[in-house]
């Protein structure tokens, strides 16, 4: 009896092992990889852009014979600019269609939302668009700007540059403006700029009325001194904003504003002409002088049916993104996550701007930053280009961070080592 | 050996009188014969080489100067790559027509990669701006000279000083002259002339008033002569206190014009939830969909007849109308119309509708923001007092208005309105009376749908066009509606502007988010107090 029950169980193994080898191999010929954007809510308008993206560079990648010898076969899904949806569908991605990686988010809440369950499950984020840092997960990759890839060289532009002295900090009531302005004020203020000199506003999203806002901006900046707005304003705000600065006839070259939210899509339902000269910085622009950007750009909008389509920073990221996951893949020789975590630590692809990122140990990449002024066509000129940056997780701005380092190679393999005490841990683990 | 001696020496001679030649030119240039090298230099400076460089163009006082800064300001100054020359181009399909900067003769076209686009920054922009503004203040040209006036009056500076009392010797028009007098107090306060002189000009600027009065007084502060110090703070504080009074003014302008917004918004939903009760969560999409019906118009008219611009607006007003409305009796003939007497129903029914009506738009045009244009008599603003009043929102406020007592006298002196009034006071009684019930519920829905419809046309004003145009305004009409009173068209005027004043003068204060927040919990407040809201309707509907 208890034979024949080990017998049946291990025969029952068998036929399971068997089905579960089957299934592997069914799946062999493609490798999958997950799509994690919004294509309905209020952030379909920049999240759809990323994944017809992410279409585009898959098709190109199995035209060049794919991967490992296999075809990639783009899984998309749609979490509805839902935060909660984003976890219960990044766990459906790697739990049951079986990803290698996924590419996906926009909002930092979203990130938040499906950092534990890569961890979890120990599967690969690509994460491509700019945010407030002060993270690294094991198992992102941080492929858009930390602030000190964005933020603080635009403000030391301004500072140069324009010989700004007063500042006002307008944002959306959300993560990251809150936490770029917090490092952008302590920034300022290490380079001896008054608290006085620096305004903080902050706007709920979506907000549509500015006639106040841009008035007290006004106000602020006729108190003698250079003003300039750094601008964290995101979304569907911006337009208005604009809009109301136009009307109201602040010009860049009384008070300039430097936008982090403001690309090229953006600027697309926008008259740019009273905006001519108002800023942004990003680590792309379309108007980027390279080959390797105006072909991109060709196959984009081939690859769209649409002459008017315009390519953005974040597209950049997921390209980047991409193409280093790719080239992590066939060093590794497999998909296996911990494999691939180890063989892209150090993988350089080529940027659009016609230099090279590399894949650094914190999971955050290198790239230049370039400021950009707001053309009447609706580009950017560029009028700063830096040489490449190292992204920055834990800014050295802010008390809580400033001793943390993050290093995820081994033996170190630690998200938030602590240099003065000398201990993996503290905030953020 | 001697010979190759004698080469080289003739080479670096060569060298040496090509060199002369190239630093020569420029100072040949200061002595204001030829300013045509000086541009030329613009093609291979830096930002800070290109300052210096307009500051000497600045210094020939040669007006032909002016179509090429003014192109350089435009960002339409190039220059040939094969030979360095500058020139102004305009682009002609894929090529550019080049015209000499100076004389403005033709030079020919050169396609787009011959030429490379001489680059711009704020500061630049800004030395354009005082460069220019010297060379045309001795233009024949009234509006001419008042624009140069303006533009130094905004770039302070010591080494404008001798230009503009030149020009005021000369200037004979008064408002012209009055404002060369303001620029040349602004540009004399940071500069070495008399005390006296100096107290004269802070007299000025103190009359000049407004912020960009106290800017500039402001920005000399920090220098300027101890014994200079009273009379500047007097007339600082003195700007400060005028400016205080009309601060308010502006802030009561702010919140009818966020008013105006609101009743824009509200005033369908006033119809299809105030009159007919209907729980309208697809109201903002209908607002959604008169602004892209906006846009289409705008589309077709830039395709084909660009001349019409200005009158898109007036143009989309009635295909908005007619497909916002046209979709409403769609919908209530289609969904409504079985749901009479179900809210809950029917807030699912028309919630679905709006995801529907959403996911649409998004097919069709895609989820990015539409580009609406504003007309030019929409753009820009103008100055009353030290208010200053936006083109855009001042038609909005007149725009609003005018639906609403079209509104009003349509429900109160039209036959169609004596029978919408009927059907929702009592409806079995004016069904007997010969009244077509039903009808008259499409129509009215449609009627709504049709005026949020025209709301949206307004809204793409100011407002982004996306599919989610509509969802940023639904909790907002209903705000109003319900708190000015549902079924009452005054109600929600009133409820409106005091709702929009309300959030104005609380923003500064407590910011944009809390005050929000503020006037959403004042209105859970009050309806605590007044379920029925401001003004109530009274008789025997409300017990029905």
């Amino acid at each position: 009896m208890n034979f024949k029950a080990k017998l049946g169980g291990a025969l029952l193994a068998a036929v399971l092992s068997t089905t579960a080898l089957h299934g592997a191999f069914a799946a062999d010929d493609t490798i999958k990889i997950g799509v994690l954007h919004s294509l309905s809510g209020t952030m379909a308008i920049s999240e759809t852009t990323l994944k017809d993206v992410m279409l585009m560079l898959v098709d190109q990648q199995n035209k060049k014979g794919g991967v490992l010898g296999k075809k990639l076969e783009a899984v998309v899904v749609d979490p509805a600019s839902d935060w909660p949806l984003f976890a219960e569908k990044a766990r459906q991605l790697v739990s049951q269609d079986k990803v290698a990686a996924v590419f996906g988010c926009w909002t930092s809440s979203s990130r938040k939302s499906v950092l534990p369950v890569f961890e979890e499950l120990n599967s690969i984020l690509f994460y491509p668009v700019q945010y407030e840092g002060e993270e690294s997960s094991r198992n992102i990759f941080y492929t858009g700007a930390a602030p000190n890839q964005q933020a603080i060289p635009a403000v030391d532009y301004l500072a140069k540059e324009e010989g700004v002295k007063r500042w006002v900090l307008a944002g959306t009531d959300y993560v990251y403006p809150q936490t770029t302005n917090k490092i952008l004020k302590a920034y300022l203020m290490s380079k001896g700029v008054a608290e006085s000199d620096i305004m903080i506003n902050y706007t709920p999203f979506g907000h549509s009325d500015w006639q106040t806002i841009v008035s007290d901006i006004k106000k602020f900046g006729s108190a003698g001194k250079k003003t300039a707005v750094v601008s964290t304003i995101n979304g569907d705000a911006n337009v208005p904003f604009y809009k109301e600065l136009g009307n109201q006839g602040i010009k860049a070259e009384d008070i300039p504003v430097v936008a982090f939210s403001v690309g090229e899509e953006e600027l697309a339902g926008l008259d740019t002409k009273p905006l001519v000269g108002h800023l942004a910085a990003w680590n792309y622009f379309q108007s980027v002088d390279a080959d390797v950007n105006a072909e991109f750009i060709k196959e984009w909008k081939t690859f769209t049916k649409n002459e008017k389509r315009v390519t953005n920073d974040p597209m950049e990221a997921a390209y980047i993104g991409f193409n280093a996951w790719v080239k992590a893949v066939e060093a590794a020789g497999t998909t296996d996550t911990d494999k691939v975590l180890d063989s892209i630590i150090g993988v350089s692809v080529p940027n659009l701007s016609g230099g090279t990122s590399t894949v650094m140990p914190n999971h955050h990449i290198t790239k230049p930053v370039l400021i950009g002024e707001i053309q009447a066509d609706g580009q950017f000129e560029i009028v700063q280009e830096t040489p490449a940056v190292v992204g920055d997780e834990w800014s050295d701005y802010l008390p809580d961070s400033k001793n943390l380092i993050s290093d995820w190679r081994k033996p170190m393999s630690c998200g938030n080592f602590n240099v003065a005490s000398g201990k993996c841990g503290g905030k953020g683990s | 050996m001697t010979r190759k001696i004698a080469f080289r020496l003739l080479q670096s001679l060569c060298i040496l009188l090509c060199l002369t030649c190239s630093f020569s030119a420029p100072s040949l240039a200061q002595s204001g014969s030829d300013p045509k090298p000086l541009i030329d230099a613009l093609a291979k400076a830096d930002f800070s080489e290109t300052e210096v460089l307009l500051g000497k163009l600045a210094a020939t006082g040669d007006t032909r100067l002016v179509p090429a800064l003014e192109a350089f300001n435009a960002g339409d100054l190039y220059f040939r790559k094969a030979d360095s020359l500058v020139f102004i181009g305009e682009a002609a399909g894929s090529s550019y027509e080049l015209i000499d900067p100076l004389t403005g003769a033709s030079a020919g076209q050169a396609p787009k990669n011959a030429v490379t686009k001489i680059k711009i920054n704020n500061t630049l922009r800004r030395a354009i701006r005082s460069a220019l503004g010297g060379l045309t203040l001795l233009s024949p040209d009234r509006s001419v000279r008042l624009q140069a006036a303006d533009a130094l009056l905004r770039s302070p500076s010591p080494e404008n000083l001798d230009l503009v009392e030149t020009a005021l010797a000369k200037e004979s028009d008064a408002e012209v002259k009055a404002r060369m007098e303001e620029a040349r107090a602004v540009s004399l306060l940071p500069s070495d002339r008399s005390l006296d002189e100096k107290r004269a000009a802070i007299q000025t600027i103190k009359s000049l008033g407004g912020r960009n009065a106290l800017g500039i007084l402001n920005t000399v502060a920090g220098t300027i002569d101890p014994s200079l110090k009273p009379d500047l703070d007097a007339a600082v504080s003195a700007i400060q206190s005028e400016q205080q009074l009309w601060d308010m003014a502006q802030n009561v302008w702010y919140g009818l014009s966020l008013g105006s917004v609101l009743l824009l918004a509200g005033i369908g939903l006033a119809i299809t939830f105030g009159v007919m009760g209907i729980i309208n969560m697809a109201h903002g999409e209908m607002v959604m969909l008169g602004a892209y019906s906006t846009f289409v118009v705008q589309d077709v008219i830039r395709d084909h007849m660009p001349s019409l611009f200005n009158w898109s607006l007036a143009i989309a007003l009635p295909v908005a109308f007619l497909v916002t409305g046209a979709v409403g009796f769609v919908i209530e003939r289609g969904i409504i119309r079985f749901l009479y007497g179900r809210p809950l129903e029917t807030l699912l029914a028309t919630w679905g509708v709006s995801l529907i009506l959403q996911q649409t738009i998004r097919s069709i045009f895609g989820p990015t923001n539409q580009e609406v244009g504003n007309p030019s008599w929409m753009s820009g603003s103008f100055p009353v007092g030290g208010m200053t009043i936006t083109w855009n929102r001042m038609w909005i406020i007149v725009f609003s208005l005018t639906i609403f007592f079209a509104l009003l006298a349509l429900m109160k002196k039209s036959s169609y309105g004596l029978s919408m009034r009927a059907v929702t006071q009592n409806r079995r009684m004016a069904s007997s009376m010969g009244i077509k019930t039903p009808w008259v519920d499409a129509l009215t829905f449609a009627l709504g749908s049709g005026i949020a419809g025209i709301a949206g046309v307004a809204l793409s004003q100011i407002d982004n066009v996306s599919p989610n145009l509509g969802q940023s305004y639904i909790i907002d009409s209903f705000m109003v509606v319900v708190f000015g009173g549902v079924g009452n068209l005054w109600g929600t005027l009133v409820g409106a502007l005091s709702l929009g004043v309300l959030n104005k003068f609380l923003e500064p204060s407590v910011g944009a988010v809390l005050g929000k927040i503020l006037v959403l919990v004042l209105i859970i407040l009050f309806i605590q107090k007044r379920p029925r809201g401001l003004f109530a309707l009274k008789g025997r509907a409300v017990e029905a």
